[in-house]
């Protein structure tokens, strides 16, 4: 993680105006901007060709058993757009998209960037809400446990969050749904039967969301659980809790105000570069429980193949994530003024 | 962290209203006197449109056939064509006009009544507009014209004969939403605007994309409205969870079960399961060196397989039997032709003396005889000095491949002959079959009531072309002889005479062993029998109830009684509420409990 900050750093520390402040600010800003747009083109180009690469042909998955002639077949590759060359195919593709056209899917024909729309909400509720809930009891669970190390509560939490994060998903959301026996739904995020109306509709959509998220967050809170332990395991031993404890503070209070805060640092990044994954969604859970994101989607594209569909979700998955590497960068710089001035 | 659980308090408390409004709604709708009949059918395969002129994977197209009607279907008893719009139809002496008369007691969902028009329009629309030809151009490459002199009649003009005429797999729309339509390209042409006007017997009232569909009963349905209000098809993208969901209610009928899944389903409560004959045919193809459709050889096949003597060694040591009783558990029928036993007409078995018998030793005594001698580790060499290795190719996802390849490298290993399992992905199987990059592969395809599909697999005319594109073959076979009955049988128009050809199509295929089919899937299906008592099955009385090439399974679900259906929407409903009680409890407990703690230490504050 700490070697995504060396490039800032050595840039900072070559900056003769530094001590004067602002400039050296901006530039770090504008340095991170230009290397995540740089990053985003390249992810754009590879991820093109690399598709290219894929087997499988769109047109042979869509004639399969069933009756199409060669005529037929001829024009829905024409339809397609892929009887031409790729260095054309790609040319149009790139300035489609400085149009915010990501291209037309070759299986449901419709635009891809309305696709990925509708599945965008979807996955962000779903993985969303499993990793805001995850940070708060790994966070919550990692603070008890170094706190009290070695102690049972810390080996068996870390035994139960090391247990449950090497288990399957789809293993977990299955068992999930023999065990609670049709309480909650099995599949999708709406029922056809909810009634009409915000409310009823917000409920049955939190009905579904039970399961799927309960799965994600058994599997993702480890690593917050085991981040926050270390680090705060590191701050431990340092000589400013001593001084809190000098002062007469009461235990509770030194790990809350004093601790914690500095031992959260680490995880920031861990954050940050999560929730640039949150979008990419969770594809076996998604499947298991039919969940309408993003993973499925890219799924379902990967067995056309979906060209123009896998393409949109990996330049938007990938922006996503160099979007919040950059956010992390930036803000581990406010959040720790070591960085700034070491 | 105490800012976390107010926060989720405040969420909870935020929610229960909405609780409360909800709660209230599902009492009033339990109270009403008549519930309405619900048929909640689990679809665990993709959907890519509802305009029928494009849609093209299996579900959509059955999504097709409940809401349109066709002018004629395959019946219910034997998947033979049977009068739909059409009551009846004549040919012309040189069988190139065909003259339908339409039924006139036919509306749409509408109110405007169905005519000829109506037919003449879509296919007319499929002649002059590429995109309509998508899905089901193929049934109208040889028509030349399409009229309706009058409502109830419609004339179709073939450039040749055809012999596919009495059964259109064609839904015909609604010409007064259609016409205006410029582009059917359009994503609005699969909006309820334009699909939900028809006139087959469900009409489509909700489209979820990517998680279900919703329709209610035609009460104008020519045939009479269903017995069952709304039929819901509930999108799950794992069987596994498809199951659970049969098993705990909330689903009524599923299907493509895989043996395993329909035992554990067997002899659950309120469960009853359904074995049907298959559409679907498993082989083996065996690369005999093939050609694209300029005749030039392409692939990497082992030229060994070239020698028809060695083909037939290798079919006679593969034994169907087992691949029925042991991969399939039974749930297979044992192979003859290409066309499965689920279309009697069409369906052919090798006479005794034509059969390829499994027999080991004699597979043995033939490669001997044929100058493939054994070399010290068993392993024979071709007459020019090639060992006889081969590459067995398969899907890695599937079971059957994975079991099927262990019994098939075990036989021919007996036979001397080595071979290498190369199982894997889907797409990757499908170029190397489409380049023809392999020795044997492991294939198969879902046939249709009319055989030309499933013959069509095998003409010259269906091989790739030089880019390895083009038509969709199987075996790339091309064999002169066998062109020729494939010929005859399309221009065939005496059902028993072309029923003939048919035969001696698949017998010519058979002879030449470029593959070797090893069974005929069996439809696996269960349902609710607490909610449904019985289903029209296609064929009868043993047929399936989804995987149909029709609308009778859906059409003919009669509901065991209505009390079962409340009962269970209430039990749900109830679990539901206790659990969002526990949660608000423990949300509110846990969050008083550290709200307190935070309120002790405010003492020790700096």
């Amino acid at each position: 993680m700490s070697q995504a900050f060396t490039s800032g750093q050595a840039s900072a520390l070559a900056d003769p105006d530094e001590r004067r402040g602002g400039t050296g600010t901006l530039r770090f800003v504008l340095t991170k901007v230009a290397e995540a747009a740089a990053s985003i083109v390249l992810v754009i180009v590879l991820g093109f060709f690399l598709f290219r690469l894929l087997p499988g042909d769109p047109v042979a998955f869509m004639a399969r058993d069933r009756p199409t002639d060669p005529a037929q077949i001829a024009e829905l590759r024409q339809q397609l757009g892929i009887d031409k060359p790729v260095l054309a195919q790609f040319g149009n593709y790139f300035v489609g998209l400085f149009r915010g056209d990501f291209g037309t899917s070759y299986i449901e024909r419709r635009p891809v960037l309305d696709m990925i729309g509708e599945r965008l909400w979807p996955t962000v509720l779903l993985v969303g809400s499993a990793t805001v809930l995850a940070i708060a009891l790994g966070l919550w669970l990692g603070i008890r446990a170094a706190w009290k190390r070695d102690s049972f509560f810390d080996r068996a939490q870390t035994g139960i969050a090391l247990t449950l994060w090497s288990v399957p998903q789809f293993w977990l959301g299955l068992l999930l749904l023999v065990v609670t026996n049709g309480v909650f739904p099995s599949r999708g995020m709406h029922s056809p039967d909810a009634g009409p109306g915000f409310f009823a509709q917000g409920l049955d959509v939190l009905h579904h969301l039970v399961l799927p998220c309960v799965t994600l967050l058994a599997v993702f809170y480890a690593q917050y659980m085991l981040v926050m332990r270390s680090s705060l395991l590191g701050e431990m031993n340092a000589d400013y809790l001593t001084t809190a404890r000098a002062k007469g503070l009461r235990e509770d209070m030194v790990r809350r105000h004093h601790a914690v805060p500095n031992a959260l640092l680490p995880t920031v990044t861990l954050v940050f570069m999560q929730f640039g994954m949150v979008v990419s969604g969770a594809v076996t859970v998604e499947a298991v429980f039919s969940w309408p994101g993003l993973g499925q989607l890219t799924y379902d594209a990967l067995h056309g193949p979906d060209l123009p569909v896998l393409q949109g979700v990996f330049v938007v998955l990938a922006s996503a994530v160099v979007l919040m590497n950059m956010l992390a960068e930036l803000l581990y710089r406010v959040l720790d003024p070591r960085v700034r001035t070491a | 962290m105490n800012r976390v659980v107010a926060v989720l308090t405040a969420g909870t408390l935020a929610i229960l209203p909405l609780a409360g409004t909800a709660a209230a709604q599902q009492q009033v709708h339990q109270q009403q006197p008549a519930q309405p009949k619900v048929l909640r059918v689990a679809l665990t395969t993709g959907i890519d449109h509802l305009n029928p002129f494009t849609a093209s994977l299996a579900a959509s197209t059955q999504v097709g056939r409940f809401i349109y009607e066709f002018l004629t279907i395959p019946s219910a008893d034997k998947a033979e064509a049977s009068p739909a719009l059409a009551e009846s139809w004549t040919t012309s002496p040189d069988k190139l006009t065909w003259t339908f008369k339409i039924r006139q007691n036919a509306k749409w969902t509408d109110g405007q009544p169905v005519t000829a028009k109506d037919a003449a329009f879509t296919f007319n629309r499929m002649l002059t507009d590429e995109t309509a030809r998508t899905a089901n151009g193929n049934y109208v490459a040889n028509f030349q014209t399409v009229s309706a002199p009058d409502d109830s009649t419609l004339v179709i003009k073939t450039k040749a004969v055809q012999s596919s005429m009495d059964l259109l797999d064609v839904p015909i729309v609604p010409e007064h939403v259609w016409a205006p339509i410029k582009d059917l390209n359009d994503p609005k042409t699969d909006d309820l605007s334009v699909v939900g006007v028809s006139d087959g017997p469900y009409q489509l009232t909700e489209y979820k994309q990517n998680e279900y569909l919703k329709f209610k009963a035609n009460k104008g349905y020519w045939r009479g409205a269903p017995k069952v209000d709304e039929l819901q098809l509930l999108i799950f993208k794992d069987v596994e969870s498809a199951v659970n969901a049969l098993k705990q209610g909330e689903v009524d009928v599923i299907n493509r079960l895989t043996p395993t899944q329909f035992d554990a389903l067997q002899g659950q409560p309120n469960i009853a399961t359904n074995k049907a004959p298959g559409r679907r045919y498993n082989e083996i193809n065996l690369n005999f060196g093939v050609e694209n459709n300029e005749n030039k050889p392409i692939g990497n096949g082992n030229p060994v397989l070239k020698d028809l003597r060695l083909r037939k060694a290798i079919a006679q040591a593969i034994d169907p039997k087992t691949i029925v009783d042991k991969v399939m558990g039974g749930y297979g029928q044992l192979p003859g032709g290409v066309i499965p036993p689920i279309y009697t007409a069409y369906h052919w078995d090798p006479t005794a003396a034509e059969a390829t018998k499994f027999d080991i030793a004699a597979a043995n005594t033939a490669l001997d005889q044929a100058g493939y001698a054994k070399g010290q580790d068993g392993i024979r060499v071709a007459p020019g000095g090639a060992r006889l290795e081969l590459r067995l190719t398969g899907h890695a996802n599937r079971p059957f491949d994975q079991r099927t390849a262990q019994y098939v490298s075990g036989w021919l290993h007996d036979i001397g002959i080595s071979v290498k399992q190369e199982l894997v992905s889907d797409e990757e199987l499908n170029d190397r079959t489409n380049a023809g990059n392999y020795d044997l592969a492991i294939s198969g395809y879902a046939t249709n009531p009319d055989p030309d599909y499933a013959l069509a697999l095998h003409t010259c005319a269906g091989r790739p072309n030089a880019e390895g594109k083009g038509a969709t073959t199987d075996t790339f076979f091309c064999d002169p002889q066998y062109d020729a009955l494939y010929a005859k049988q399309l221009t065939e128009t005496d059902p028993a005479t072309r029923a003939g050809y048919v035969k001696q199509a698949q017998a010519r295929l058979y002879s030449q062993a470029v593959n070797v089919v090893l069974d005929y899937d069996n439809s696996l299906e269960a349902y609710r029998s607490d909610k449904f008592s019985s289903f029209e099955k296609q064929p009868q009385p043993d047929g399936s109830i989804l995987e149909q090439t029709g609308y009778w399974g859906v059409y003919g679900a009669v509901p065991a009684g209505s009390e079962a259906v409340a009962a269970d929407s209430g039990g749900s409903n109830t679990v539901l509420w206790i659990v969002i009680g526990v949660v608000v409890v423990i949300v509110l407990v846990g969050g008083g409990v550290l709200i307190g703690r935070r309120g002790k230490s405010a003492d020790d504050r700096e």
